[in-house]
């Protein structure tokens, strides 16, 4: 049995890194994408930003004479504790709660904050009140950090459904499944040397753009390296599965094409690598708790930015895992070797 | 001679469609087997069945005496008749991948010296020529050193020197004892390689046996085949079998001498005619109606 899988992952391997083509394109975008951002980004925006903790998402400029400061972005905030996360991660300069008891947060070691906590003083001493400070410590987030985890996520993302899926459907149309199919190769065979073959490669890749923006951008790792190899192994094999899922019996490349963009699509835009799901309504949480690349980019924020261990990353994990073998199984059950 | 493979009552019904109807066959070990019949015949679609790749709407397909199962997956080499091979992976490699699929093993020096491709080992799949790749396919069919090869239509798309060196790697792997099914709508191939025949059209077996065999049983005349615009008199005066097809006419005779003086009897210009035994083709017209490569 081992060799047989062995025999199947080594051939796809080989076409995979001789075809130049799609080798560079898998290299080049998600590296070209992070160097654009980072170039997009290296100079910080000219405003500052101050979240105003209240539950309405339009701020009032009437309510303080602060909430007149020219150059400040105000950005409603209903939920404390994610505010103090923004504001321990230099997201946002100042959190500020106008309520019954007037306070602020600031994070002592953010320069921005230092100005803009100056400005909230000058105006509310204007106003002849008198609010109440609170410190949040933390370190900066640029980012290149924050946003790395996703470009990385939605790599992963399109070489496994696009990689395995499109490949398999491309397999079976062409008659290559139906000659292994009258070889003794099983179909599990076939499967764990695709999930195999795609995992390494993937790991292979990650490992290389991971490796370049550490080295020429300084991205933020605070937690273990083991984890979040972990999150990458767990996120990688449910996207392979949801792929085979998806390839199981289409016959035609068109339409796996359009199947497989009608997964990935919705997953680039509401799973987090572009902006924080933090402020999205319940409902759009609640659509993209279904995607697994939510639960991947979740998971490796919280190592690669806050540190996190395995305990920490477990529900995601779990929900990946769980993912995994619904995936593999309906696609195991469904999988055609040859178009009818 | 013990049976090597058996078709038992075999149907495969697709919506709307009967592409095999109650097909049965044996085949006998260590001979070629030929399988005959125009496109949409249901050959392809039989020897799928047997193959173990199409599941059978019934019926059932023995292998020395015992359902086919795991034992015939590891024994029998198939060539189908379009098979894509993986771009970027070389002549050795694909050979070894394959061969790496089975627990019995052709020693694979004899197979690429067998199949003529020491000279493309390195080549990649995607660089073959039509007849090249013809003859990894046929190597990748035996990399398991198998005991009986299925050939679904292997020289179609081929020049006439392909086909030809075809047909000799055929009768060598034939000559080591090993069965060989093979399918093909080119009645010299088969003539040539087949030991048996059956000919099948819209999903039945219509006749089976030996090529001489079936060609005495059916026939005892000769064709005399003229060009139509040649003939002087009344087709009807010659007293034999007449067909006119595509601007000749083929008159069937059990006394030549006695057709040629007639013929020449009535002015008829000899120099473009041909005298020649009835053959397969023949004997699948008289049996459907049409051409096999129609």
């Amino acid at each position: 049995m081992l060799k047989r899988i062995y025999a199947i992952f080594r051939a796809r391997n080989l076409e995979f890194f001789r075809d130049r083509g799609t080798l560079s394109w898998n290299i080049i975008l998600p590296v070209a994408l992070m160097f654009g951002l980072s170039f997009i980004f290296s100079s910080d925006r000219p405003e500052y930003t101050v979240g105003v903790l209240q539950q309405a998402t339009s701020i009032d400029k009437s309510g303080h004479p602060f909430l007149a400061s020219r150059y400040i972005d105000f950005v409603a905030v209903q939920d404390l504790e994610a505010g103090l996360h923004r504001v321990a991660r230099h997201q946002l300069d100042l959190l500020v709660d106008f309520g019954a008891a007037p306070r602020y947060w600031v994070n002592p070691d953010s320069p921005k904050g230092y100005f803009v906590e100056f400005a909230l003083l000058q105006a509310d001493s204007a106003a002849g009140k008198q609010m109440t400070k609170s410190q949040v410590e933390g370190d900066a987030v640029r980012y290149v950090d924050w946003v790395l985890p996703g470009i990385l996520g939605m790599n992963v993302m399109f070489s496994s459904l696009f990689g395995v899926g499109y490949v398999v459907v491309r397999y079976r149309k062409n008659g290559f499944l139906k000659r292994l199919r009258a070889t003794p190769l099983r179909a599990i065979e076939f499967v764990i040397a695709q999930v195999s073959s795609r995992l390494l490669l993937i790991l292979t890749i990650t490992s290389f753009v991971y490796a370049g923006t550490r080295f020429f951008l300084h991205t933020r790792m605070d937690g273990s390296h083991l984890v979040l190899l972990t999150v990458l192994l767990a996120g990688s094999i449910s996207m392979i599965s949801l792929g085979l899922l998806v390839a199981a019996r289409v016959t035609s490349e068109e339409l796996a094409g359009g199947l497989l963009n009608m997964v990935t699509w919705p997953m680039m835009m509401l799973s987090g690598v572009w902006f924080s799901l933090e402020a999205a309504t319940p409902w759009i949480q609640n659509l993209a708790a279904v995607f697994p690349l939510t639960h991947m980019l979740d998971a490796a924020r919280a190592v690669m930015l806050d540190g996190a261990g395995f305990t920490e990353i477990m529900p995601q994990i779990g929900m990946l895992a769980g993912m995994s073998v619904v995936f593999l199984g309906l696609g195991a059950v469904t999988f055609r070797w040859h178009p009818r | 001679m013990q049976i090597a493979l058996e078709a038992k009552n075999l149907i495969k019904q697709y919506p709307g469609v009967l592409a095999v109807n109650d097909v049965s066959f044996a085949v006998r070990e260590g001979i070629c087997f030929g399988l005959l019949g125009p496109n949409g015949a249901g050959k392809t679609t039989t020897v799928e069945i047997m193959e173990g790749v199409t599941p059978a709407s019934s019926g059932e397909v023995w292998y020395y005496g015992a359902p086919a199962g795991k034992r015939f997956r590891e024994e029998a080499g198939i060539q189908f008749q379009n098979t894509a091979l993986q771009d970027f992976i070389t002549v050795g490699e694909t050979l070894q991948m394959f061969r790496s699929l089975y627990d019995r093993k052709a020693d694979i020096a004899h197979v690429i010296e067998q199949c003529s491709l020491g000279d493309l080992l390195d080549r990649d799949n995607r660089k073959l020529s039509g007849g090249q790749r013809q003859r990894l396919l046929l190597a990748v069919a035996l990399v398991n050193k198998p005991r009986l090869v299925f050939l679904d239509e292997p020289t179609t798309g081929l020049d006439p020197q392909a086909r030809r060196n075809f047909w000799d790697l055929v009768k060598n792997i034939r000559a080591e004892g090993t069965t060989v099914i093979l399918t093909t709508h080119y009645m010299e191939e088969a003539e040539i390689l087949c030991d048996e025949i059956a000919i099948m059209d819209s999903g039945k077996i219509l006749t089976q046996g030996s090529p001489v065999d079936l060609l005495k049983q059916h026939y005892k005349n000769t064709i005399i085949e003229l060009p139509i615009d040649a003939f002087a008199g009344d087709l009807r005066d010659l007293e034999h079998r007449v067909l006119e097809t595509q601007g000749i006419i083929e008159i069937e005779t059990n006394n030549v001498n006695d057709s040629l003086r007639k013929l020449a009897a009535v002015s008829t210009e000899l120099n473009h005619m041909k005298i020649r035994q009835p053959n397969l083709e023949d004997l699948f017209l008289d049996l459907t109606g049409h051409s096999l490569r129609a």
